[in-house]
């Protein structure tokens, strides 16, 4: 078993390349006078690393914000488009996360889970009637909450390696295969890093509790941990976990669902309510380009 | 507490017989508390002929709030002549830059380069100190309080609040009140309509009441449609913001560089027609002129 150095992990995120796409994107839109702002701002809510990067630099210390600022969209409010820009345009200067990766994880995969994770998680939180900055932070939540294997897949490629193949082979949870060969699953290295960039707590507790069946969550969590579920069933993209998780009680409850059907079965309406997901994947695919 | 401009025009300094009566220095206003202790809003070309009127009161405690570090509010850094003689103290305040990640002391470490100026930072006998200044988070100077605001502009900019004496003025620095980046038909026009709505009462509430507020007024509203996020404001927003902020007395600056004495006299004659009654007196900025509060 490895332990990862906290300290070491946070000092590579800091070097870490963000998504090809968004990257090219990225680059394209900030040569262009005439780029739209939303363009700008929608390649940059869709890109893991580029999201994180500007809601770290944001709610640093140095900007004294009262409440932490959770999305790409009040960042823009708050400091400025240009300045969000040349954020992105630093990020993008460190180059592109490798699609071909010791790993072997699939990244372009992988982000497609995490936006159809993100999208979902929004809807789930229109349906539950949140408020609209909830809604949005259940997107950023449910784009988030593997981060942590975007940064194995870097930094402990060999060791992620490994785990992903025996939760492939085994068909256990990738959380518990990584805690066997990396020393903390990706949801407990989300939590550090999410907590070292200043993010909300509510947006830390929707990372780090992802993979928790037990205990009392908030509809956030619940929208995320469901998302999750739904994206792996629908098999929109691949996180590297086949295994669909249950929904514990409350959260069954939270969505109206028999907790004690099998996962599959029980999401079964709550997928059905939601009409059609295919658009959102097929939106997340012309945003990746697959 | 009393304030002066030395600076008012934006961009660029525009000097020539043209632009004699408002001035064609870039941004620097100076403020002297009842103490006399001396504070200057950004170091544009303006600070030029501040530093020549200090040179009989050394030394001097010299406290430079920056609002941003485009060149036309850092220029004269190099030029503030009290730098180079020692005993006096200078201070110099401003953000930290989120994109560099560094502090205020660039903006002058910057042009204090072999390549642009020839004296080097290590060269100046004045005592030169530098602080990061948190938004929201006063200071207190003397019997003075300042506290920065983020407001919109393509580079993080600072408003400067300053309260002292009993008496207040507000500077916006450059600033564009934050725009809607999404079409009315887009899903996310109303949300983001509510994020700057929010971001518009916070910064109504940092200038509240102030005696005096001098605020970025680089367009008119016409010459709006085609600067849109350029990062300035106009007249007609700058009357908004003052009426929101019941202040008492509104100072048009950052006056548009192609803009001659006789353009700006006929915009404040339009302005007066077109806001006869709004409860305040409103004036643009003038380079010389010395404002008691």
């Amino acid at each position: 078993m490895t332990q990862l150095d906290n300290d070491k992990l946070i000092a590579c995120v800091d070097r870490m390349p963000a998504f090809p796409k968004s990257v090219q994107q990225v680059v394209h839109l900030t040569n262009d006078i005439n780029a739209s702002a939303k363009d700008i701002v929608r390649v940059i809510e869709c890109d893991p690393v580029m999201t994180v990067k500007i809601l770290k630099a944001i709610n640093s210390a140095f900007y004294g914000l009262p409440k932490k600022i959770t999305s790409v969209q009040r960042a823009v409010v708050h400091i400025g488009l240009n300045t969000i820009k040349n954020l992105a345009l630093g990020v993008a200067a460190m180059g592109m996360l490798d699609t071909q990766n010791k790993a072997n994880f699939n990244t372009a995969q992988f982000l497609l889970h995490a936006l159809t994770t993100a999208a979902i998680s929004k809807q789930l939180a229109e349906r539950l009637r949140c408020s609209p900055s909830e809604c949005s932070d259940s997107f950023v939540a449910g784009l988030l909450h593997d981060f942590g294997k975007v940064v194995f897949t870097e930094f402990m490629p060999i060791e992620f390696k490994m785990a992903l193949e025996k939760s492939n082979l085994l068909q256990v949870p990738l959380h518990e295969t990584e805690l066997e060969f990396i020393g903390i699953n990706h949801a407990q290295a989300g939590k550090i890093l999410a907590e070292k960039w200043g993010l909300s707590e509510q947006l830390i507790a929707a990372i780090a509790h992802h993979h928790d069946s037990g205990g009392a969550k908030s509809a956030l969590e619940d929208c995320v941990f469901a998302a999750n579920q739904i994206s792996k069933h629908l098999r929109f993209g691949d996180g590297g976990n086949p295994v669909l998780e249950s929904f514990s009680e409350a959260t069954a409850a939270r969505f109206g669902l028999q907790h004690e059907l099998p996962a599959d079965f029980a999401m079964q309406p709550l997928i059905e309510s939601l009409g059609d997901l295919q658009a959102i994947k097929t939106e997340a695919q012309s945003f990746i380009h697959l | 507490m009393k304030f002066k401009f030395w600076g008012v025009r934006g961009s660029i300094p525009t000097p020539g017989p043209r632009t004699v009566k408002y001035g064609g220095n870039t941004t620097c206003i100076e403020i002297r508390t009842d103490d006399n202790d001396l504070f200057i809003l950004d170091a544009g070309t303006g600070i030029h002929a501040l530093a020549q009127s200090l040179l009989k009161e050394m030394p001097i405690h010299a406290n430079i709030f920056i609002t941003h570090t485009h060149w036309d509010h850092i220029q004269g850094l190099p030029f503030f002549t009290p730098i180079f003689i020692s005993n006096n103290r200078i201070t110099i305040y401003g953000s930290q830059d989120p994109v560099t990640g560094e502090g205020i002391s660039r903006a002058l470490t910057v042009q204090l380069q072999y390549s642009f100026f020839p004296i080097r930072e290590a060269q100046l006998n004045a005592r030169v100190e530098y602080k990061t200044l948190i938004p929201g988070v006063p200071i207190n100077i003397g019997k003075a309080t300042i506290t920065p605001i983020v407001l919109s502009h393509p580079v993080l900019n600072f408003g400067y609040r300053v309260d002292c004496d009993g008496q207040s003025l507000f500077f916006t620095g450059d600033y564009e009140p934050e725009l809607n980046i999404y079409s009315p038909e887009d899903e996310e026009y109303e949300q983001f309509q509510v994020l700057i709505e929010e971001k518009w009462q916070e910064v109504v509430t940092a200038m509240a009441n102030v005696d005096a507020l001098i605020v970025d007024s680089s367009y008119t509203v016409s010459e709006y449609v085609s600067k849109r996020g350029w990062g300035h404001g106009t007249y007609a927003s700058a009357i908004q913001l003052a009426t929101a902020a019941k202040v008492k007395k509104l100072f048009f600056t950052h006056h548009e560089p192609t803009r001659t004495d006789a353009d700006l006299d006929v915009i404040y004659q339009s302005l007066l027609q077109q806001y006869p009654a709004v409860g305040f007196d409103f004036e643009l900025a003038q380079e010389g002129f010395e404002i008691p509060l």
